[in-house]
């Protein structure tokens, strides 16, 4: 039982990380049609820059927040690059993504080398139920639920968050009432990059770091994201925490190897599933 | 004429190589209602385009002394979003965001508010279409096809809107219009768009008079159609 209760418990911890990165690809995907698949290198970018500024001396909360400033405008930038032009074809938006997601490599490898790395979270443990866990899935927890309710207050509360929606719902539409579509699109990859930046600083500490790792976030991640089909964020978070728990039971349970089978196998059951669905409406 | 609104002269826009457009010469003066008619085809929504500048042209100008907002074919409404969001999103290019202007003008639409637009029928959208479009507070209201997929009923009344606004506010409005009848009823003057040319131009009259235009677009009445009569029994 105790055991059931801690795989939960790390579980929902990933899961709010999986649907922070779900979320990305989302915001991203809505907007301007696009699969980011620099999606992971967000968060792993922000892992680094946390390391090197918190070896720099620099304290938690403020490296933190300098990482995820800095993943924000990496999604600024990955947005400039693969929609900026106009009439740029989705299919090579999509690959120019896959094209910079390896740029990052180059780039991470180059600063931080191929070795992995480890920087801390909130250090100590907290007791739950006679259970002994890391203060860290309480930071990770709280920290998308801040997220979370801040996205849901931009894009349904705020004018600039609707402008998104619109863009997102009919882009003609949008244009003829002069809104630039084309740079909301880019300030969507931005999101996309602060939403990818927090996952990697809340979750990374309780992983080790090395480049490639962001193949894993982003396949846990885009799973998740297909909950909804890639346009809702509600389902992306679902998608997250089932995600998230169904591979921390397969690992407690059976085997740890066995746990990255998890999100392919959701991945392609909702492909099967929805394409039987959208068969059967024809 | 009054001042020009709008200038277009030799206008030509190509989709690849297909020419949509050829050298298309058209005005609209301030506070005017004109009509614009032809085929399905014909190039009347690449004008409007093109006048809206979302499409560029190969060739010619285009000049515009104040502002035009397009009511798009189709309504085009942001579908989930409220009829209020709908409304403040066409204010994006202008300061003033508060719908009180177009509510006072449109009364259903303050009705219809929280609605979700998606939701609301054909006529109600088309409201709220050209609401989100006065937002803008355009000088020229480019409006494709009015009374498509509309009831004659729901048409008149928005016909009626239509009038009002421009008697009121003096905003100018270019109808592209399938039903030729109400297009030389609502306008004094009309353009005829066939194959991407302008093969006439005149008063709503002088059109409805018009043996090829009866012959084309009024089902070949025999008779002069009086302008003023209704023309409910269009089919919709």
């Amino acid at each position: 039982m105790s055991a059931l209760l801690q795989y939960l418990i790390s579980g929902i911890a990933t899961g709010c990380a999986f649907a922070l990165v779900a979320t990305g690809f989302v915001t991203i995907h809505r907007v301007t049609g696009v699969v980011n698949f620099a999606q992971g290198g967000f968060a792993i970018l922000a892992g680094y820059v946390t390391f090197s500024a918190l070896r720099a001396g620099l304290p938690h909360g403020v490296s933190e927040l300098l990482a995820v400033l800095l993943a924000t405008a990496a999604g600024g930038v990955v947005g400039v690059i693969s929609i900026g032009r106009r009439g740029t074809p989705l299919l090579a938006s999509l690959i120019i993504t896959i094209g910079l997601g390896f740029l990052f490599y180059a780039v991470e490898v180059a600063i931080w080398g191929d070795q992995p790395l480890q920087f801390e979270g909130v250090p100590g443990v907290f007791s739950l139920a006679g259970l002994t866990l890391q203060r860290q899935y309480l930071l990770i927890v709280a920290g998308a639920v801040v997220s979370f309710a801040a996205l849901l207050l931009f894009f349904n509360r705020t004018y600039l968050g609707k402008i998104f929606t619109a863009c997102a719902s009919n882009a003609y539409a949008a244009r003829l009432a002069g809104i630039n579509v084309t740079r909301v699109g880019i300030a969507a990859f931005a999101v996309g990059g602060l939403l990818g930046g927090l996952a990697g600083v809340l979750l990374l500490p309780l992983r080790s770091l090395t480049f490639d790792s962001d193949v894993d976030l982003a396949v846990n991640g885009f799973a998740a994201a297909i909950f909804g089909g890639l346009q809702r964020p509600g389902a992306a978070l679902v998608g997250g925490l089932v995600i998230g728990v169904a591979e921390a039971l397969v690992a407690g349970y059976s085997h740890a190897s066995y746990q990255k089978g998890v999100s392919l196998v959701l991945i392609v059951g909702i492909l099967v599933w929805q394409a039987s669905r959208r068969a059967q409406a024809d | 004429m009054a001042e020009a609104l709008l200038e277009v002269r030799g206008l030509t826009v190509r989709y690849g190589a297909a020419v949509a457009l050829a050298d298309v010469s058209l005005q609209v003066a301030r506070g005017e209602m004109v009509a614009l008619v032809g085929p399905n085809g014909a190039g009347k929504t690449t004008l409007l385009n093109a006048i809206s500048g979302v499409i560029r042209p190969a060739a010619g100008r285009i000049q515009l002394s104040g502002r035009v907002t397009q009511v798009p074919e189709g309504r085009q409404l942001f579908a989930d979003m409220s009829v209020e969001d709908n409304l403040r999103i066409g204010a994006w290019s202008v300061r003033q965001r508060d719908p009180a202007a177009v509510y006072e003008l449109l009364p259903r639409l303050r009705e219809l508010r929280g609605r979700i637009a998606g939701t609301l029928s054909g006529g109600e959208q088309q409201m709220v279409a050209v609401g989100r479009a006065l937002m803008s507070t355009p000088d020229l209201l480019a409006i494709d096809e009015l009374s498509l997929g509309l009831a004659p009923l729901v048409v008149d009344s928005l016909a009626q809107y239509l009038r009002s606004l421009n008697r009121e506010r003096a905003t100018a409005i270019l109808l592209v219009e399938q039903n030729v009848r109400l297009a030389l009823e609502l306008c004094p003057r009309a353009y005829v768009l066939e194959a991407g040319q302008i093969v006439l131009s005149g008063s709503a009259e002088e059109l409805a008079s018009s043996a090829a235009v009866q012959a084309a677009y009024l089902g070949g009445a025999p008779e002069p159609v009086p302008v003023a009569s209704g023309g409910e029994d269009a089919e919709a």
